[in-house]
């Protein structure tokens, strides 16, 4: 009995070690610019002493939000960029993904195992070992320097179809047999079980998406040269740690939206990660 | 009646598969577009030179696998899969057999769960608080008369990205082991102690097999992560950063942006390779278990 009460304890508390970077950037983004210049004197000139950082601003104060949302304008601009690339890379990848998982989990047609395994394969293939071929075809189509370079290679990205097909799996047969004996069109079956019956799939898809694409890198950082085009994702490492008071508050504005998203679709990505596990 | 029967059945047959492809063909056509026949592109110019595009037989990956960044970017990558992988399924397996008998899991998932949520940036800044030389981690070492640790300039910065890693992913991870250990049966289990076996033997024998299909989707999500450390440790500490972190994704930029398209395709082609191979492994691992 003791031993579970100490793994249980010892489970709460790395509940709470992990989440603590989170907590002390919010806080810190309250700080005053002479209080963050104090704590992080250390690390900015290497004066040899130990950081010195409390958890709670001495004197709180909204100025780095001012900053960053009014007065720089650049920034609202990477802000609505991100916005725009994850948008369009969700909506697009709803129209690609979700039919083609629909095909995987209902149909049956020679050589489906392989054409599976092959959208696995360019599931697990790093950003990097596609980067060459990418960048060829935007080359041809015109299109670097553009955010459709970004936008277009991740509409076709093959890890929303293996994550939706999962779920989709896990409808039974005998529903969409039954349906279809009725009479039901494969497009009636499609739409009014497979989309309601496999939305936490779908949902979750679209949440675990927008967490990445979110952060999207690799991507921008080869494709794009035009900083105006960049997303948040890029612009924030540009801000120094030398103007630690903008770069915190910088960092939880772009917190903030996943963090909503994330609250709001926690269940569906739990239900969703949770039928892609099971087998059916 | 059979002639019937089978036409009918036959024009299913012929209008599902019209279907299929309606469903299938706007993800193929993109598929075939920007990844497979560029891919090809890239299997050519393998054997090309970058610059004249003459041919010259497997010369570059005579190139690329006698040049040392390359084996060491190999190296460290692999070290991270197989270090961290394993690590990152044992943690958080054990997490969710406590929590799977817990009453308030949600709140415990909900935190588990939030690192996930915290963009890169917002990730590298906190590195730089805690992993300086005179950062938060060494300060907690200090006050505890611990030697401070030179976490990004020495060995230990590859532990960093394994703490990231983890920190990171742990949250995915035990909602998929839950989801298993839901699914394993209740009476199974009592059947076992019933029948006297010990709690570790419970575990062994019926829990643990119960397990071995979300196992599947956990390695394949885990590792698609296991490249995503990339991003913390580029903006932390540049595109040269100490050897130790210095993986594939770091050469491949930086083979990049010097316009040595040859080395990328060779090394593009046989990575490729390497996963292949993963994926019909597990794949096939998988089907056996069906």
């Amino acid at each position: 009995m003791k031993k579970n009460e100490v793994c249980r304890l010892a489970v709460v508390a790395l509940a709470g070690i992990v989440c603590v970077p989170v907590i002390l950037v919010v806080f810190g983004s309250f700080k005053s610019g002479n209080e963050l210049a104090d704590s992080l004197g250390s690390i900015l000139s290497n004066t040899g002493e130990m950081i010195n950082w409390k958890l709670f601003p001495n004197y709180p104060t909204l100025f780095h939000y001012v900053k960053l949302l009014f007065w720089t304008p650049e920034f609202l601009t990477v802000f609505w960029n991100s916005v725009k690339i994850v948008l369009l890379i969700l909506i697009g990848q709803l129209f690609v993904a979700v039919p083609a998982a629909w095909a995987f989990a209902t149909f049956w047609w020679k050589g489906k195992n392989i054409l599976f395994t092959l959208y696995v394969i360019l599931m697990l293939l790093p950003f990097q070992v596609t980067m060459l071929p990418s960048y060829l075809v935007m080359n041809k189509m015109n299109l670097m320097n553009t955010q459709a370079s970004v936008i277009l290679p991740a509409i076709f990205s093959t890890f929303p179809v293996f994550l939706i097909y999962r779920s989709f799996t896990s409808i039974p047969k005998e529903l969409l047999e039954a349906a279809r004996v009725d009479g039901a069109g494969e497009f009636q079956i499609f739409g009014k079980i497979g989309i309601p019956l496999g939305s936490p799939g779908i949902l979750s898809a679209v949440v675990l998406g927008f967490l990445d694409y979110w952060n999207m890198m690799e991507q921008p950082l080869a494709f794009l040269k035009d900083k105006t085009l960049w997303p948040l994702s890029l612009y924030l490492p540009e801000i120094g740690i030398e103007q630690a008071g903008m770069a915190l508050a910088a960092s939880v504005v772009t917190l903030a939206p996943a963090i909503f998203v994330f609250v709001v679709g926690q269940d569906y990505l739990e239900q969703g990660i949770a039928a892609s596990g099971i087998k059916e | 009646m059979w002639k019937k029967l089978s036409r009918k059945f036959h024009s299913i047959y012929r209008s599902r598969n019209k279907n299929i492809l309606l469903f299938l063909m706007p993800s193929i056509a993109g598929v075939f577009l920007f990844v497979l026949i560029p891919f090809a592109d890239v299997g050519k110019r393998s054997f090309q030179t970058a610059v004249t595009g003459e041919f010259c037989g497997i010369d570059n990956y005579k190139v690329i696998f006698g040049n040392q960044a390359f084996l060491l970017a190999i190296r460290n990558t692999f070290k991270l899969v197989i270090i961290g992988l394993p690590l990152l399924l044992v943690a958080s397996l054990l997490i969710s057999l406590v929590m799977y008998q817990v009453k308030w899991v949600q709140a415990l998932k909900s935190a588990f769960l939030f690192p996930m949520a915290v963009p890169t940036a917002t990730v590298v800044l906190i590195w730089k608080m805690l992993f300086h030389n005179f950062g938060l981690m060494n300060a907690g070492l200090e006050s505890i008369s611990l030697k401070s640790i030179d976490w990004l300039g020495s060995d230990a910065s590859f532990w960093v990205l394994i703490i990231s890693y983890i920190w990171k992913n742990l949250g995915y991870t035990i909602v998929l082991w839950l989801a298993g250990l839901h699914n394993v049966s209740e009476e199974l289990k009592e059947a076992a102690r019933v029948d006297g076996a010990s709690e570790t033997k419970c575990f062994l024998y019926v829990v643990l097999p119960g397990l071995k299909p979300v196992l599947y989707t956990i390695t394949i999500l885990s590792f698609l992560n296991s490249f995503k450390v990339f991003r913390e440790a580029y903006l932390v500490a540049g595109a040269y950063p100490q050897q130790n972190m210095y993986l594939l994704q770091h050469l491949f930029n930086n083979w990049f942006t010097h316009l040595e398209m040859d080395k990328i395709a060779a090394a593009a082609v046989c990575i490729t390779v390497i996963f292949i191979v993963f994926a019909v492994f597990l794949q096939h691992i998988w089907e056996e278990e069906k």
